[in-house]
């Protein structure tokens, strides 16, 4: 019978040839991935000690201190130097801070790797799944097991495919493909299931794109979303210095999907998630003209290279509006100096862009750039949530980085495609 | 196996209640009893005044998603939540209340049960008893081995029982 490539890497796992939706098994772990704010500082470090147990393996932990970075508060600063004490005694090598949102460092750093199964503390872990690598989020007491067996329960779930084919519009992003399937599926529409992301459109994205569907695919309430790992991927790594894989798994022409969904490429206009809800997403014509308080570009979502390019071509000998401060945060440490070396953080500081360090910050409302009462932010992160970006009474709407752009511009929500 | 039985009122919330509502980022740096004097808050800003001990939270569809953030069940389960009734859960949320030792019953009943209901669920058959209402509904039952979980007060005290028994990195029945 045929497996889709979720289930060929969960039997790979699992040291079987097959496996079917619904069973539980027990899984090797090659990649645990902690950060700062639900990391070691949560249970793990404590009962780590406590149950007077060593990690299974710690050339395969990965810590990112990324949250709480540069810290706001002393109780922050507090938190990121235990997370780098703690790795330091637990030999760790690989350690990380302050350079950038942890999703985005597991795949600079070559960690996200086509066939193999990655856990991490924070939800948006699916984004591996750009690499053909299942990766998915756990909690902090879930990771304690894993960090001492190496192994994780996971019960084989079904997979969703969403076919996009065809040619994206100009103006049109990858956030506008994930907006729309997220819309479309509903918040809780792939709850205990996988994604998988196929057709030509997104075949032809770069990796920058790609990392934008399956990050967000944890939004319609999914396990992993995935990728089949191609010369894209290959290159990618390549670069990393990571060119030794194993050859990609791929689904069989005759696996079995929980459901399929078609859509074509080319008629897809520009999208934004309006509060508070991720699945309440309209076309941005549909609220074009709302004013906007904050304009932010930036996180593991909408902070890379072709995010930040996009926005500075749009932003290129304009000004962004006086009512609407812009900030942005390249997801990366080597994301902010290839936009510098371009000048690309030139072209945007220009335009009156406050240029932040690469942090998750003010995407979950905790520093750099958390909004007021009654404000309005546009954002090219993942989460609206009520409260999510500051205030209980603030409002938060998700585009695309040229949305955003462009709506900076104008002060309002506005359409991409006339500065095209 | 020894009952299992938790006991107390409902109290309602709707659809979609997220990690961001339960226990936003900004309290993730307090200590748990702090992080608990803050639940639900971004649902019901008088969630902690109304709560009695052992009172059940009974909710809609996909409570819990977004965030990995164990400090979610976790603000529950300190405030004094007895269990969560819903009509399903977010995956990770699920996943993390039974770690923590947090009682979660998925039931498509939930929308039957009113504010204030006195109710009694038992946890090894998934009957949920509404004593107020007089009736009686289903849940899907939890496995055994999830049960033994939560009463050894989650994954760690669970472990520490595996480990004293020194079974853990061989067995294969552990879930
Ligand atoms: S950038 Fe935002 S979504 Fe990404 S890891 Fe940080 S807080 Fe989470």
């Amino acid at each position: 019978m045929g497996m889709t490539l979720a289930e060929k890497i969960i039997a790979q796992k699992t040291g079987r040839s097959q496996v079917e939706p619904g069973e539980i098994v027990i899984a090797k772990v090659d990649c645990a991935m902690m950060d700062d704010i639900l990391g070691p500082r949560v249970q793990i470090a404590d009962e780590l000690k406590r149950l007077n147990k060593s990690i299974w393996n710690p050339s395969k932990v990965v810590v990112i201190s990324d949250h709480y970075f540069p810290a706001a508060t002393v109780k922050q600063a507090e938190i990121v130097a235990f997370t780098r004490k703690w790795t330091q005694e637990y030999n760790i090598e690989n350690y990380f801070e302050g350079i950038g949102p942890c999703h985005q460092i597991l795949a600079e750093k070559g960690f996200c790797l086509p066939n193999s199964l990655l856990v991490g503390t924070d939800s948006h872990t699916c984004t591996a799944g750009a690499f053909g690598c299942f990766g998915t989020g756990i909690g902090s007491t879930e990771m304690l097991g894993v960090l001492i067996t190496g192994e994780i329960w996971l019960r084989v779930p079904e997979t969703i495919k969403i076919n996009w084919e065809g040619n994206l519009s100009n103006g049109v992003m990858a956030k506008d493909v994930i907006l729309k399937t997220i819309g479309d599926l509903g918040h809780a529409g792939a709850t205990y299931k996988v994604i998988e992301f196929c057709g030509s459109a997104v075949r032809s994205m770069p990796i920058d794109e790609r990392m934008c569907l399956t990050n967000m695919a944890v939004e319609a309430g999914a396990k992993t979303g995935l990728i089949e790992a191609d010369k894209t991927v290959y290159e990618y790594l390549q670069a990393t210095g990571r060119a030794n894989f194993d050859e990609p798994l791929r689904s069989d022409p005759d696996a079995i999907y929980c459901r399929e969904i078609n859509y074509n490429a080319s008629e897809l206009v520009p999208q934004i998630a309006c509060p508070h809800e991720v699945d309440n997403v309209k076309s941005v014509e549909e609220v074009s003209g709302l004013s906007l308080d904050q304009a932010y570009l930036g996180s593991c979502t909408g902070g890379r290279l072709n995010d930040l390019a996009v926005a500075a071509n749009i932003l290129k000998n304009r000004k962004v509006a006086f009512n609407c401060r812009l900030l942005v945060s390249p997801a990366s440490h080597d994301i902010w100096l290839k936009a510098a070396q371009t000048g690309i953080l030139q072209t945007l500081a220009e335009a009156g862009a406050v240029i932040l360090a690469p942090t998750c910050g003010a995407c979950l409302g905790v520093h750099s750039g958390v909004i007021a009462s009654g404000e309005r932010c546009i954002s090219s992160t993942n989460r609206n949530f009520t409260g999510r970006m500051g205030s209980r009474e603030a409002e938060v709407y998700l585009a695309s980085p040229a949305t955003v752009a462009a709506s900076a511009l104008e002060g309002r929500i506005a359409d991409p495609r006339q500065y095209m | 196996m020894a009952d299992f039985i938790i006991r107390g009122r409902a109290l309602k919330f709707g659809d979609n209640i997220n990690t961001d509502l339960i226990s936003p980022a900004r309290y993730m740096e307090l200590s748990y009893k702090e992080i608990a004097a803050h639940a639900m808050e971004g649902a019901d800003l008088d969630f902690v005044k109304k709560l009695r001990p052992g009172d059940i939270i009974v909710a809609g569809r996909n409570f819990g998603s977004g965030s990995s953030r164990e400090t979610a069940p976790i603000a529950l389960k300190y405030a004094g939540v007895g269990a969560v009734i819903a009509d399903f859960f977010a995956r990770i949320f699920y996943r993390n209340a039974i770690n923590i030792g947090l009682p979660v019953f998925e039931s498509s009943a939930a929308s039957l049960i009113n504010e204030g209901d006195e109710l009694e669920v038992d946890a090894l058959t998934g009957v949920i008893r509404n004593i107020t209402q007089k009736s009686e509904y289903r849940a899907l039952a939890l496995p055994q081995h999830i049960i033994e979980l939560i009463k050894a007060g989650g994954l760690i005290g669970y472990l520490e029982s595996k480990f004293r028994r020194d079974q853990y990195a061989s067995s294969n029945d552990t879930f």
